[in-house]
């Protein structure tokens, strides 16, 4: 009973702590323009490799200082969350959407279906993701939309293979069965039986798969493939974080820092979600 | 037997094989008449939850029905369409099922869930589903029936999910049901009430019910017929009074003689005698033998 309370406790506080960021980070993410202090793209080359507010030398209004540019490193990594975002709704919800509805089905109707998509996903995930995404990203061009398509194309078995054997296991209890001498038809049985019970795996997936869309982003930006140069985003600000380590520690300590808090509630969130939403764990 | 009451449920000369071509039902034959208990009685695997599975459409997509008729009645199932026949099941027969616990589906609350079927499959109105619900949690010795309507079926213990799946059966007034087991999965004391309560549903409404059970206890105190299975062969047929004064078959007078006495709880268990598997195996053999499987 009393371990039954902690856990509860500490699933609420898990769920409360990655909520709370992830709701401050989407909210910069779409007022950047009025909460960032500064222009994320101004350059002011006496203003370059400000530290933070607490070190000597720094300036107000640059809180946590300027990278080798003079630019505002706190507003870059406002507007950076902007584009994660973006790719991690769209992308985490394309995939989501493509791979649940095919994991769903090969995992309720079996035979065929299932060996014809079970196969596809084996091949889709033998390619190493990152390079896949790179080689797409190529072949599409750079741009925000080529990213989203990356992600969600590498991405959907992740959903398929895990909705798939949920599937499966559901479809052996007995209240399908119940439901299909009741008369029920397969894919209303599917549709209303089975699905509200992958339901809470389906979320806390979509939440895992949003983090790891953050960090997909991140790298093809680290390796320049995202969106154009101008834009700030947090792989972008990683990888010129790099080139400085030694003289301005802080622009690349910054955005990784956020990008960890930020994957890291992403898949807690999802965790605490699941637990509030199965009728079974609550 | 009445030349003009037609059987509710005739299986005739029943064949089902898995496969590898093993027979799992071996000609199986039986009858249920209107309002009539059929205790189907054997030890695991003698394929009886395959028989109850095979007359409410549901059996494994391994195993295949070779030869046979399954007639409700007097409908041929097998010459029905799909459709037709799912029609057919689903509004005559229903299932009390042998495990509470994953008969329920987990993330509906139990009233939705009760009620859905009358609605969706009989197309009652709502409210005539709702009150026909409450009637039969009534009956089912549900006090609290506002709050069981309302709860998740993890919420309930496994004697009141049992009395909701029972309540649920009968609810739509199916000429036929399958009791797998129903009792199994329960506790010995919660075993009693919930028999006594389907036999109770069951001469009130004159439900005829096809009792799938290992149980020979439980055949003597509910079924009027009794079919004994073993390795998908009826050995032996008789009224229940008959077969307790006069097992005819070696199995079943073995079977009697394995039964636990609660009079006696410290003689060991007989298990069945060598001569009498022995005896069964040459007369499946036989049987096998002089069965040549149809179409190839």
């Amino acid at each position: 009973m009393d371990e039954a309370r902690i856990s509860r406790h500490g699933s609420r506080a898990r769920l409360w702590l990655a909520g709370g960021w992830l709701l401050i980070a989407l909210l910069a993410a779409i007022f950047a323009p009025l909460v960032a202090p500064q222009d994320p793209l101004a350059q002011d080359l006496m203003l370059e490799r400000l530290p933070p507010f607490w070190l000597d030398g720094a300036e107000p209004g640059y809180w946590l200082g300027t990278d080798s540019l003079g630019r505002d490193l706190l507003s870059r990594l406002i507007f950076g969350a902007r584009i994660a975002f973006i790719v991690a709704f769209a992308a985490a919800l394309a995939a989501c959407l493509v791979g649940s509805t095919l994991g769903l089905i090969a995992g309720y109707f079996g035979g065929w279906a299932d060996r014809i998509i079970s196969r596809i996903v084996d091949v889709w995930m033998a390619f190493p993701p990152v390079l896949f995404a790179i080689l797409l990203v190529a072949v599409l061009g750079t741009g925000l939309s080529s990213v989203i398509i990356a992600i969600a194309v590498i991405d959907w078995t992740r959903f398929c293979r895990v909705i798939r054997a949920e599937t499966m296991g559901q479809s052996r209890m007995d209240y399908v069965e119940n439901a299909r001498i009741a008369g029920y038809g397969r894919i209303g049985i599917m549709l209303r039986e089975v699905l509200p019970n992958v339901v809470p795996s389906i979320v806390a997936l979509l939440s895992l798969e949003m983090g790891i869309a953050v960090i997909v982003e991140a790298i093809l930006s680290f390796v320049n493939l995202s969106i154009s140069t101008d834009d700030p985003t947090w792989g972008g600000i990683i990888a010129e974080g790099r080139l400085s380590i030694h003289q301005a520690w802080w622009v690349l300590v910054f955005p990784l820092v956020t990008l960890i808090l930020t994957v890291l509630s992403f898949s807690q969130f999802g965790e605490g979600l699941r637990a509030r939403f199965d009728p079974v764990l609550r | 037997m009445n030349a003009l009451a037609k059987p509710c449920l005739d299986i005739r000369s029943l064949s089902a094989v898995l496969p590898n071509g093993l027979r799992v039902l071996r000609s199986v034959s039986l009858a249920v008449e209107p309002g009539e208990v059929r205790a189907l009685v054997g030890e695991s695997g003698a394929g009886k939850t395959m028989i109850g599975k095979a007359v409410l459409g549901v059996l494994p997509s391994s195993v295949r029905i070779v030869e046979g008729d399954m007639l409700l009645e007097g409908e041929d199932l097998g010459k029905l369409q799909a459709k037709a026949r799912r029609t057919l099941i689903g509004a005559r027969t229903a299932l009390i099922p042998q495990d509470p616990l994953t008969a329920l589906n987990p993330s509906r609350r139990i009233g939705p869930q009760m009620t859905d079927r009358l609605v969706r499959i009989l197309g009652w109105s709502g409210e005539k589903a709702d009150a026909r619900i409450r009637q039969l949690l009534d009956e089912v010795q549900i006090r609290e029936p506002e709050r069981v309507l309302k709860c998740y079926p993890h919420e309930l213990s496994g004697g009141m999910r049992q009395r909701v799946l029972i309540a649920a059966a009968f609810a739509a007034e199916p000429r036929l049901i399958v009791a797998d087991e129903p009792t199994t999965a329960l506790d010995v004391t919660v075993q009693k009430q919930i028999l006594r309560l389907i036999a109770q549903l069951q001469r009130e409404h004159g439900t005829a019910i096809l009792f799938v059970t290992h149980d020979l206890g439980v055949v003597a105190k509910i079924s009027q017929k009794v079919s004994v299975l073993y390795a998908g062969k009826v050995v032996e047929e008789a009224e229940t009074a008959a077969l307790f004064a006069a097992p005819q078959h070696p199995y079943t007078r073995a079977l009697m003689a394995a039964t636990p006495r609660y009079t006696d709880p410290f003689a060991s268990l007989k298990p069945v005698d060598e001569a009498v598997l022995a005896g069964l195996a040459s007369e499946i053999a036989a049987a096998d033998q002089a069965w040549r499987r149809p179409h190839g």
